[in-house]
């Protein structure tokens, strides 16, 4: 191999040449990208437990793979599998059953939930035992160890190292809703320091599950807009009313331009860079004058060597969330200026709902795809604009653009501000 | 790629455990020559054994009562020891470094309403209809920020708004290996340059039901009379999870440096493998790992600081790993710090660490933790510290922590 491509910042150039998606619009990349570009939403009234009493009955749930009996544990890693080999097969890297890199995986809460606990507590125990010494009596008799992969924080990890042949220690991460964009800057770094030349990047979240659901709703985060489902995701509408929770997966295999090149890969997008930064103000509440998101954004532009004019298109965060929408239009507006009102941004949560740890990958996938087809998917359900958020947000119908350079933002609780710059493969 | 120029020092330590708060309090009842005392609690989660956070004041790192009650005791935990560390790196309160200050957590999720819980198995009763009753049951009874102190990365997020680090924050998953997740992290981003200041670590409250339950579903919780790691064999092995925080605060040396900053030790390695745990794989894994170690001398004595959680077959594995360091001309001389703080899942690689650079920035190795025959009393003095961890079920690490000068 020749000399290598390189930034401007003298380190490796990272492509993605491979793709994979599960969401609530479909399974694979372009059944979920035709349509999410045609306008369609994926939000549906939740059929897979009772919904009666809760203030939300809606989400975006993933209910085509064949998962039963139904756990977070189970779907989210069905959903990574599926996104994963699509990805693989789509750049053509390494061989079946041995990918040449690490994997590094967002993954949702490892946690009993409610069907495991009654399984543990109704068998007959010996003592008169109630509540979790009931439940450890009976853990004890070792009859429960099919249940050890739902509280294993890296159970999803160690399973899809051994589909995928992935190399070295796996890595599991969680920053919230950040943590899909988490995968990549790993990934990205990780390809910079030399360490590897390629690397599978997955977020998967499937806890469409009755707590799952309330714990959102006690922090008034969700959407009750539950007469039209479809509506219900309307993120900088004037009546946003909060996030549908949803389900997928996506995943991006990540390579030197170089390794990519010598194998004859095609590229897909550039990852240009990526920045964080850490608010601490609030666990759920960003602080007011948007400091720690402008400084993510910022580092992330300083990484990228990108200027802010030079940002033509968008993927929002975009959680249809009154304090979200508006803390990322005042932060972007922040750092671009009068550029913003010329800067096209959506969000494709309008349509997919909120996927929460894989909200950072689908919209990573979404916005290659977005280069790769000269296509802005829509912001949907964008009947009332918000005055206070001027913004172009590709209302209602997707428009055909020429796009080199995308911003990719993806913010969680907690704090977690990660954005991620993708662009065209380099003339 | 390495830089030549910069090592990765460990600057700063924080440490609580149920031995106390600090590194001098740690530092001193390690060290106490004959019996070895660990702080056990046999009766309040019988029949298994756990070791209970010592008394801990934690208004002394988290004043404000507002942040307490949205935090769970593993986040406080978490916090306080967060804070020991960055004070002991005299980086408490110096904004500009805090703003600049990368965070690398290791993490699992927060402790759960027991009571909520029993209370609705009890109410729905055997194979009793869930639905609506289920429901009901949550939306009135969950607390609304419970979520928040369960949330895995909330421990780097309370450690944010509380101490102020916010340059960066990733928190990484998977018991053990989460641990050498974020310190591996941490260290290969100092030696390539993406980064000069880290904040690095996790915390386990061993005093929850929940807690012990995910062990014990896992089978490797231990239960029985209480023994030392390397002497629970024959009672089926287990661990014994131990209440802690511990903190380290990395950073380049060029950086530590310039602002005066005095080094505990240098780490010169940090290397994991993940085996699948046929018999004999663990142990041939860590085999691979020490022949790639940087170690010179590659023989003589070497202390070794070992995560040994007493689970099994790991620690069999370990022990005969161990064993195969002789014929390499490898003296080995064994401590097992999960004998005196109990194991701590994510952060117990953190805390091996941690001692290790106690031991050799004070250059005195420690006395034996057990009485068994594996940990022999031995004067060495320790420039250099193999820290090991063999993760319950998956994961084999060790890190080669050496003296700075």
């Amino acid at each position: 191999m020749g000399s290598r491509m390189l930034d401007p910042k003298g380190r490796s150039v990272v492509v993605v040449t491979g793709i994979g998606l599960v969401t609530s619009l479909g399974i694979g990349v372009r059944a979920c990208w035709e349509r999410l570009v045609s306008g369609h939403s994926g939000v549906k009234p939740i059929s897979r437990f009772p919904t009666e009493g809760l203030r939300t009955t809606i989400a975006g749930t993933v209910d085509d793979l064949d998962v039963t009996p139904l756990s977070a544990h189970d779907l989210s890693l069905a959903m990574a599998e599926v996104a994963a080999s699509e990805a693989i097969a789509q750049a053509g890297i390494g061989r079946v059953g041995h990918f040449p890199g690490p994997l590094i995986v967002a993954t949702p809460p490892s946690e009993l939930e409610w069907p495991h606990l009654n399984r543990l507590v109704e068998v007959p125990s010996d003592a008169e035992l109630a509540g979790y010494q009931r439940i450890l009596a009976n853990a004890r008799s070792g009859a429960f160890a099919d249940l050890a992969r739902h509280v294993r924080f890296a159970a999803i990890a160690d399973s899809l190292q051994e589909r995928f042949g992935t190399e070295g220690e796996p890595l599991s991460i969680c920053t919230a809703c950040a943590s899909g964009a988490t995968t990549i800057q790993l990934g990205l770094e990780a390809i910079r320091r030399g360490q590897t030349e390629a690397a599978l990047c997955i977020g998967t979240d499937a806890t469409v599950h009755p707590e799952g659901l309330i714990r959102f709703s006690l922090l008034s985060a969700l959407s009750t807009a539950n007469e039209a489902p479809h509506k219900a995701s309307k993120p900088f509408s004037k009546r946003r009313d909060g996030f549908v929770m949803a389900e997928g997966a996506g995943a991006l295999v990540l390579e030197s331009y170089d390794a990519a090149k010598a194998r004859g890969a095609r590229v897909l997008a550039v990852v240009r860079g990526c920045g964080e930064k850490a608010d601490d103000y609030h666990r759920t509440r960003s602080r007011p004058d948007g400091t720690a998101i402008i400084g993510a954004i910022r580092k992330t532009l300083e990484d990228a060597c990108v200027a802010p004019e030079e940002i033509d298109y968008i993927n929002a965060h975009g959680t249809s969330t009154p304090e979200n929408d508006k803390m990322e239009y005042v932060s972007l507006h922040a750092v671009l200026g009068d550029h913003l009102a010329r800067t096209p941004i959506s969000s494709n949560k309008s349509m997919v709902g909120h996927t929460l740890i894989a909200a950072g990958s689908v919209e990573a996938v979404f916005s290659v795809m977005t280069l790769g087809t000269g296509v802005l998917p829509p912001t949907i359900n964008y009947d009332e604009p918000d005055p206070e958020l001027p913004l172009d947000v590709v209302p209602n119908v997707s428009r055909p653009a020429r796009v080199s350079t995308i911003l990719s933002n993806s913010f969680g609780f907690g704090g977690q501000n990660v954005c991620v710059v993708f662009s065209e493969e380099p003339a | 790629m390495r830089s030549a120029r910069d090592q990765v020092w460990i600057t700063g330590i924080g440490l609580v455990s149920s031995l106390g708060h600090g590194t001098a309090a740690h530092w001193q009842k390690l060290n106490v020559q004959g019996t070895p005392r660990p702080v056990i609690d046999p009766q309040r989660f019988a029949p298994y054994t756990i070791h209970p956070l010592a008394g801990i004041d934690f208004t002394k790192q988290i004043p404000r009562t507002s942040d307490q009650r949205q935090m769970e005791r593993w986040q406080k935990i978490g916090v306080y020891a967060a804070g020991l560390a960055l004070a002991d790196a005299r980086l408490a309160g110096d904004a500009p470094l805090l703003e600049r200050t990368n965070l690398c957590i290791a993490a699992g999720n927060g402790e759960r309403d027991l009571a909520l819980d029993a209370r609705i198995l009890a109410a729905a009763g055997p194979g009793g209809a869930w639905g609506a009753y289920l429901n009901q049951g949550l939306t009135a009874g969950l607390r609304p920020t419970l979520y928040l102190g369960q949330l895995s990365n909330l421990l780097a997020g309370n450690i944010s708004i509380v101490h102020k680090a916010t340059g960066s924050s990733r928190t990484f998953k998977g018991e053990e290996m989460a641990g050498v997740s974020a310190f591996a992290n941490a260290v290969a981003r100092i030696e390539a340059g993406q980064g000069e200041l880290f904040l690095v670590g996790g915390a386990l409250n061993a005093e929850r039901e929940d807690a012990l339950l995910a062990c014990e579903l896992a089978g490797a919780l231990y239960n029985g009379p209480y023994r030392s790691v390397w002497q629970r064999r024959e009672q089926g092995g287990g661990l014994v999870p131990g209440s802690l925080g511990a903190f380290l605060v990395l950073e380049s040396s060029g950086h530590a440096r310039q602002r005066g900053a005095v080094p505990y030790a240098r780490i010169s390695d940090v290397l994991s493998s993940r085996s699948r745990r046929g018999p004999g794989d663990a142990s041939a894994a860590a085999a691979g790992l020490f022949s790639r170690l940087r170690l010179n001398p590659k023989a003589g004595d070497l202390g070794i600081l070992s995560g040994a959680s007493g689970a099994e077959p790991a620690t069999a594995e370990e022990r005969q790993f161990i064993a195969s360091l002789a014929q390499r001309g490898v003296n080995p001389i064994v401590r097992a710090w999960g004998s005196m703080l109990g194991h701590s899942l994510e952060a117990h690689f953190i805390a091996g660490l941690a001692l290790a650079a106690l031991a050799v920035s004070n250059e005195v190795f420690y006395p034996p933790f057990d009485t068994s025959e594996v940990e022999s009393a031995c004067d060495v003095r320790p420039d250099r510290i193999l820290v090991t961890t063999f993760g319950h079920w998956r994961g084999e690490a060790m890190a080669l922590v050496q003296s700075a000068w």
